[in-house]
């Protein structure tokens, strides 16, 4: 049997453990659900929800039309209604279809709401009333309340920007940091299973009958390829989720290319960071024989996933294109978390992707040998721990 | 055991199978046991025991029906869709053995196969590398269990600190050991035999004696001497069993 239907079949294996695994599918929703959540928190909090329902009497339908048009000329959402009286439109609002019923006349409006006013309904309220009190005084005076209204219209004030803000920028930042966040679990996560699923092989000796079958380099293959999938599954499923609850909640705005360059990006620095990684923590695993040993052999590796990663997500936000930041991501380690949260950014040059992910490439290629032989040398070795030097020498 | 599966690297010498040197290809058609029992605690059994048979290079079919057949054989078929973990010791022994057996080897190669087992499953497992034998496969096993070993193997190898001191039939073992008799003579004194030249007395007690010929002594010129002491109700050479074969064949190298 050639090699690729033995690392197919190491593969397949993975992937149906760790789908069958518990900790896999809760994990999985956990993080969707998080995702979901934290989008619509987002949401939310910069109000760009539902519009504000707004009912009027007979006698003050009138001031339906002009809210209307200054709600929209401040990008206010304000749906209009007629109730045939106060006491139909208080009965709506009991039933939680109104946020607010002007009763009283056109003249002497009257708000009535079910807790308070909110402010900015209030302030464009108040601005209309004023508006038509105006213009009764305007006709009161003689003049012609139409054409004070343009005069007053054509006067704007002129802003000029030393350092024109991104119209998209708050938007980017939030995808970055989730990108980010994303991309560190997953590399966290998984590289953790692959560290596992090998100790867990030595542990229960089930390796010295995998190895009397297959060579020790289809084994590491099979087994990073698999958990890879499974963790690219995942990433996949939660840009999914992310993508369609922006979308729902209108969160999303940046153009389908930006944001489906930006997704790109963020699986081809996972798989990048993963692969390299995955290496990395196959090699760790198989220097000792005992889960309790997993944590410290890969500690080091975790603290190169963790510590750029902290650094990046403490200075972004506030310095988008700080130098250091810039140099850490395009170290091949620290690129897979640090360069899609640049690139989402909107921060990040096209030379520096180019050059990112030529230097990781590379890395990887690199990789593979010296992971390998450590595999080979140390995967059969049980009992106390391997020395990373004696792993290293030629077997 | 491991070398031959190329788990571990020879320090000298070479693994041989018709005549060629045991390679990766070569290695695949061998089913084996390790000493240290081997199986993914938390996979189910039918499930481990499919994924062996397919790294073996068995097709998804073929590897079902040999899993059925052989969990059915060796009594473990009722926990098919068990974790390993959870299994008895002994039942997990019989899917260490299915897991060797599982892709039809050519040869068996299994690392104290007995070792744990209660009686039960030492005669399904000695039946069914008895069966396996006899389809022409050869089996080679280690055990400590020599009367097991005497009743099944044909051919035996005692190893002592990595080297064999001996190989052979269980007869072919015998020939090398020095000849004993037992002679059942009730009023023969302590001590009768002594003076024959060639024979050592091992034991003497309530009239049976147990004596050693060294080589080329007449065993009749000891029947006579028996005789001589009065009744001899018995006189029969006893062939040393395989336990005494063992001691004998690590002694002698150690004194010699």
């Amino acid at each position: 049997m050639s090699s690729w239907p033995t690392i197919r079949l190491v593969a397949a294996r993975e992937v149906r453990v760790r789908l069958a695994s518990r900790a896999t599918r809760i994990g999985t929703a956990l993080l969707v659900a998080a995702v979901v959540a934290l989008i619509v928190v987002i949401s939310l909090i910069s109000g760009g929800g539902s519009a504000d329902k707004v009912a009027f009497t007979q006698e003050t339908s009138a001031l339906a039309q002009p809210l209307q048009a200054s709600a929209e000329a401040l990008g206010e959402d304000v749906e209009t209604s007629t109730v045939p009286d106060a006491a139909a439109g208080e009965q709506q609002m009991r039933d939680g279809k109104l946020d607010a019923l002007v009763t009283g006349t056109a003249e002497q409006p009257r708000v009535v709401v079910e807790e308070e006013l909110d402010d900015t309904l209030r302030a464009v309220l108040t601005g209309v009333v004023r508006q038509q009190a105006l213009d009764r005084q305007v006709q009161a005076l003689g003049g012609d309340p139409a054409q004070v209204n343009r005069e007053v219209a054509s006067v704007r004030l002129e802003v000029t920007a030393l350092e024109p803000r991104d119209a998209e920028s708050d938007e980017r930042l939030v995808i970055g940091i989730i990108v980010g966040i994303l991309i560190y679990i997953a590399l966290l996560t998984f590289g953790q299973t692959v560290a596992q699923g090998v100790v867990e092989e030595k542990t229960s000796r089930v390796v010295e009958l995998l190895l009397a079958t297959i060579r020790p380099w289809q084994l590491m293959a099979g087994k990073v390829l698999g958990i890879g999938l499974v963790g690219l599954g995942q990433l996949i499923l939660l840009i999914a989720a992310g993508v369609i609850t922006g979308a729902a909640t209108g969160e999303l705005t940046l153009p389908a290319s930006v944001a489906a360059g930006t997704v790109a990006w963020a699986i081809a620095w996972y798989l990048m960071g993963y692969f390299l990684y995955a290496l990395l923590f196959a090699a760790a695993g198989a220097l000792v024989s005992r889960q309790e040993d997993v944590g410290s052999a890969t500690m080091p590796l975790m603290m190169l996933i963790i510590v750029p990663y902290v650094i990046g997500i403490s200075v972004l936000p506030s310095d988008p294109d700080n130098q250091l930041v810039a140099v850490l991501s395009l170290i091949p380690l620290f690129a897979p978390t640090l360069m899609p949260i640049r690139e989402a950014m909107g921060e990040a040059a096209a030379w520096e992707l180019v050059l990112a992910t030529g230097l990781t490439l590379a890395t990887a290629a690199l990789l593979v040998r010296a992971t390998g032989r450590v595999y080979v040398n140390a995967v059969l070795r049980t009992g106390a721990r391997v020395r990373l030097r004696e792993a290293l020498q030629r077997g | 055991m491991r070398i031959a599966l190329g788990v571990l690297e020879a320090d000298a010498g070479e693994v041989r199978w018709d005549g060629r040197p045991l390679d990766f290809e070569a290695r695949r058609r061998v089913g084996y046991m390790p000493e240290e029992r081997g199986l993914y605690p938390r996979m189910t059994v039918a499930d481990q025991l499919e994924y062996l048979a397919r790294l073996h290079g068995l097709s998804p079919a073929d590897a079902r029906r040999s899993v059925d057949a052989w969990i059915e054989r060796l009594g473990v078929a009722a926990r098919r869709d068990d974790e390993v973990l959870k299994l008895s010791l002994g039942n997990q022994q019989r899917v260490q053995l299915a897991a060797a057996l599982v892709h039809d080897p050519d040869v068996l190669i299994l690392d104290e196969p007995f070792s744990g087992l209660d009686p039960v499953a030492v005669d399904v497992m000695s039946d069914v590398l008895r069966e396996k034998c006899d389809s022409g496969v050869p089996v080679v096993f280690s055990s400590h269990q020599l009367d097991l070993v005497e009743r099944l193997c044909d051919r035996i190898g005692i190893i002592r600190e990595g080297r064999m001191v001996a190989v052979g039939t269980v007869d072919e073992l015998r020939a090398g050991a020095p000849t004993r008799i037992e002679v059942h003579a009730p009023a023969a004194p302590d001590g009768w035999a002594d003076a024959l030249p060639g024979v050592t007395t091992l034991q003497h007690r309530d009239g049976r004696t147990l004596v050693e010929l060294g080589d080329g002594t007449d065993d009749q010129q000891l029947l006579a001497a028996a005789l001589a002491t009065g009744l001899v109700h018995e006189f029969a050479r006893r062939p040393p069993s395989l336990a005494e074969l063992f001691r004998h064949a690590v002694s002698e190298e150690t004194t010699g």
